[in-house]
């Protein structure tokens, strides 16, 4: 399982991965689902820009995982990936871990120090998404 | 106990001769100070080790343990892993400290540089002291851990207070915050935002990550804006960062925006500012621990000895100050005072980074403030010299006088014969000239005619007036109106003087001319005066001729109505005679 977080000129601001191991594959699901979010938020943002659902739920089924994807009003977009055999996970689930991101990546965005642009280093949303993905996973 | 309190007498002396004033230099001195003092290092030690109260009974056990470094440093390594460290020789809880806590390293460096700081401290035994306050910050939740070490000292007590001693924000501290914070932002119930905040913290020089890092732990509402809890945490955990304490990964109880300090007092600003800043950087392992030991040590043996100790104590602990809130924060305030001049170099060191953003304000204030007060723009003089066209610069007036006096002055005769009293018009040339004109002409095409003369005329003034002034080299240059000017020019240097208060002493234009030019004689002899006045008067002076000069019109006016009434009775009347007459 995977999240990354990528920033609207897509490029990775906090990626975290677990297991460790293998991560370069959830590297590349997480860099090619992006031109899925491109479309699906490029063509959704014409007309109802801001009546666009954030959650943009599961962007392409793979034979192992799933991804899903989520858009702010920033364009920062938020990527998970899950195995497919964690079956447990549902929507809801996933909706709410999308929720928990987003007020964490504010949260972090509230702190003056941080530049928006810059990697993330928060080591309070490492925490939080830390739990979150051993939640998950 | 008895130990421990005649441990802390000694150590307490020491920290009081030492330590300098609780400014963030003042903290890790009075580590130092401490270790020096006291014979014992461990003294110091235990007392970093964890338990303020603990370790100050501990320094008269320590010392002894002193003499035998390697024992003190068993029991504290047994006493817990961060305790062993600072019990540890001076040196050794060096080594030891650097191990268990990398962040610690900053701290021991800062720490070395306050030792450097205090004279005759040992570095070491700050630098102990401080990784060592620091782990027992740390080792806060391990309260057995630092008991079983303490217990051969009295840091047992200490640990458990010393815990919360460098997350602890003592009154002096509180005090300097607050002044802090109303440097940035007046109003003690309002945000600071975020931005004013990070320039401010960025000044304490803090790398750019620690800094995110105290932000995220202080701003616990998440808006982005600190409020002034808020803000008090993040400097208490900055003077602690700079003090060599590793940041906490979460906020400390006593440091989160709820907390209130028992019987906190309100230190005086001045004394508490640079305590609190020597405090917070070095002292805040060192002042809880010794504060601790000092406390427990105050309270019985408060006179003298515990009065340096708990001056330095009370000062870095509020803790203790529930315990003995009256006392310590007066014991601490009147140390941290004399402290102060002990330490003010370190004080400066630390405070400059702190006082910067205070300094800065101020004399951002002060500059503002002295911004809106010079502007003392004077009123527009060109306005009011030209309010009126005839209203020329004396200086353009003399220097037209030569051309336009003669033309000026035959229509100056003209119309100085045919005007009336000059209406009060003070020697202006501009209102003379505007009397010049009105009397003559009582037409506007007249007044439009004479303006140009009006203006010579002014010119011409002020030509015969400052000839009059100046020795009445111009008379000649006005024949006509000569006699005139000179009767004017008599009262021109009359008028001159009371150009503002003779408007009806110039009855005629010549008055009014001479008392213009006059005016303008003392205007132009009186320019080294404020322009602004002149230009004033001359704005007054002109409104006065326009005034007096609409009024003699006014009156003329009135007259030739009579006349032409007078005329059509006249008229109606032979009319009514020749009627008759018609009609038969």
């Amino acid at each position: 399982a995977e999240i990354c977080i990528t920033s609207m000129d897509n490029y990775p601001l906090y990626i975290r991965s677990i297991p460790t191991q293998g991560e370069l594959k959830f590297h590349y699901t997480v860099h090619t689902s992006l031109d899925v979010v491109e479309e699906k938020i490029s063509g959704v943002g014409k007309a109802l820009a801001d009546q666009r659902e954030l959650y943009l739920g599961l962007l392409y089924p793979t034979e192992d995982y799933k991804v899903y994807g989520y858009v702010t009003n920033s364009k920062v977009k938020f990527v998970i990936v899950v195995d497919s055999s964690n079956t447990s996970l549902r929507d809801n689930e996933i909706r709410s871990m999308f929720r928990k991101l987003h007020n964490s990546f504010t949260d972090v965005m509230c702190n003056p120090f941080y530049n928006p642009g810059d990697p993330i280093q928060s080591k309070a949303f490492d925490s939080i998404v830390s739990t979150m993905m051993v939640q998950a996973c | 106990m008895a130990a421990a309190q005649a441990g802390l007498p000694v150590r307490l002396e020491s920290v009081a001769g030492e330590l300098p004033l609780p400014v963030f230099v003042g903290i890790t001195n009075e580590l130092e100070m401490r270790y020096p003092n006291h014979p014992s290092t461990n003294e110091s030690q235990p007392h970093i080790l964890g338990s303020l109260t603990g370790s100050a009974p501990h320094p008269p056990a320590d010392r002894p343990v002193l003499r035998h470094p390697d024992t003190s440093m068993d029991k504290q390594e047994a006493w817990s892993p961060p305790r062993s460290p600072g019990i540890s020789p001076p040196c050794s809880p060096s080594a030891y400290r650097s191990y268990p806590y990398g962040a610690q390293r900053n701290g021991t460096d800062t720490l070395l540089a306050y030792d450097g700081k205090v004279p005759g401290r040992p570095s070491v035994p700050q630098e102990n002291s401080s990784p060592s306050h620091y782990s027992l910050k740390l080792q806060s939740e391990q309260p057995v851990i630092t008991r079983g070490a303490s217990v051969e000292r009295l840091v047992e007590r200490a640990e458990i207070d010393y815990s919360d001693e460098p997350w602890r924000i003592t009154e002096e501290q509180r005090e300097y915050y607050t002044n802090q914070f109303r440097s940035l932002q007046p109003d003690l119930n309002a945000l600071i935002m975020g931005t004013v905040a990070k320039n401010f913290f960025t000044k304490s020089k803090l790398p750019i990550p620690e800094l995110s890092h105290i932000w995220e732990l202080s701003d616990v509402d998440k808006d982005g804006a600190l409020t002034f809890p808020e803000f008090c945490t993040a400097f208490h955990l900055i003077v602690a960062r700079k003090n060599g304490y590793p940041l906490p990964e979460t906020l400390p109880a006593t440091l989160r925006p709820g907390f209130v300090e028992p019987g906190v007092v309100t230190v005086p600003p001045s004394e508490a500012t640079e305590p609190l800043i020597v405090f917070d950087d070095n002292m805040m392992p060192g002042a809880n621990q010794l504060e601790m030991g000092s406390v427990d040590l105050q309270m019985t043996s408060r006179p003298g000895v515990t009065a340096k100790q708990d001056r330095r104590e009370e000062s870095r602990k509020p803790e203790f100050s529930p315990k003995r809130i009256p006392d310590p924060h007066e014991k601490p305030i009147q140390r941290v005072s004399t402290l102060k001049p002990d330490s003010p170099q370190e004080l400066d060191a630390n405070m400059k980074s702190r006082t910067r953003p205070r300094s800065y304000s101020s004399t951002s204030m002060d500059d503002a403030m002295k911004k809106v007060e010079e502007p003392p723009t004077p009123p527009p003089r060109p306005q009011k010299t030209h309010s009126r066209a005839s209203s020329l610069d004396l200086n353009k007036l003399f220097q037209q006088s030569g051309q336009g006096s003669r033309p000026s002055q035959h229509s100056l005769s003209a119309k100085s014969g045919w005007l009336p009293p000059p209406p009060a018009l003070p020697p202006r040339p501009p209102a003379t000239q505007i009397f010049s004109f009105l009397p003559s002409s009582e037409k506007s095409s007249q007044k439009a005619v004479q303006q140009p003369n009006f203006a010579d005329f002014s010119k011409f003034r002020e030509e015969q007036e400052s000839s009059v002034r100046g020795g009445l080299s111009t008379e000649d240059l006005v024949p006509p109106k000569s006699d005139s000017t000179l009767r004017h020019q008599g009262h021109a240097p009359q008028k001159p003087v009371r150009r503002k208060l003779h408007p009806e002493s110039q009855s005629a234009t010549p008055p009014s001319a001479t008392p213009y030019s006059a005016a303008t004689l003392t205007k132009s002899t009186q320019r080294p005066p404020p322009k602004q006045k002149r230009e004033i008067q001359m704005a007054i002076r002109k409104n006065r001729e326009t005034n007096a000069v609409l009024t003699r019109l006014n009156s003329e006016l009135q007259q030739q109505l009579k006349v032409v009434h007078r005329e059509r009775v006249t008229l109606e009347s032979q009319l009514e005679l020749l009627r008759p007459v018609a009609s038969t």
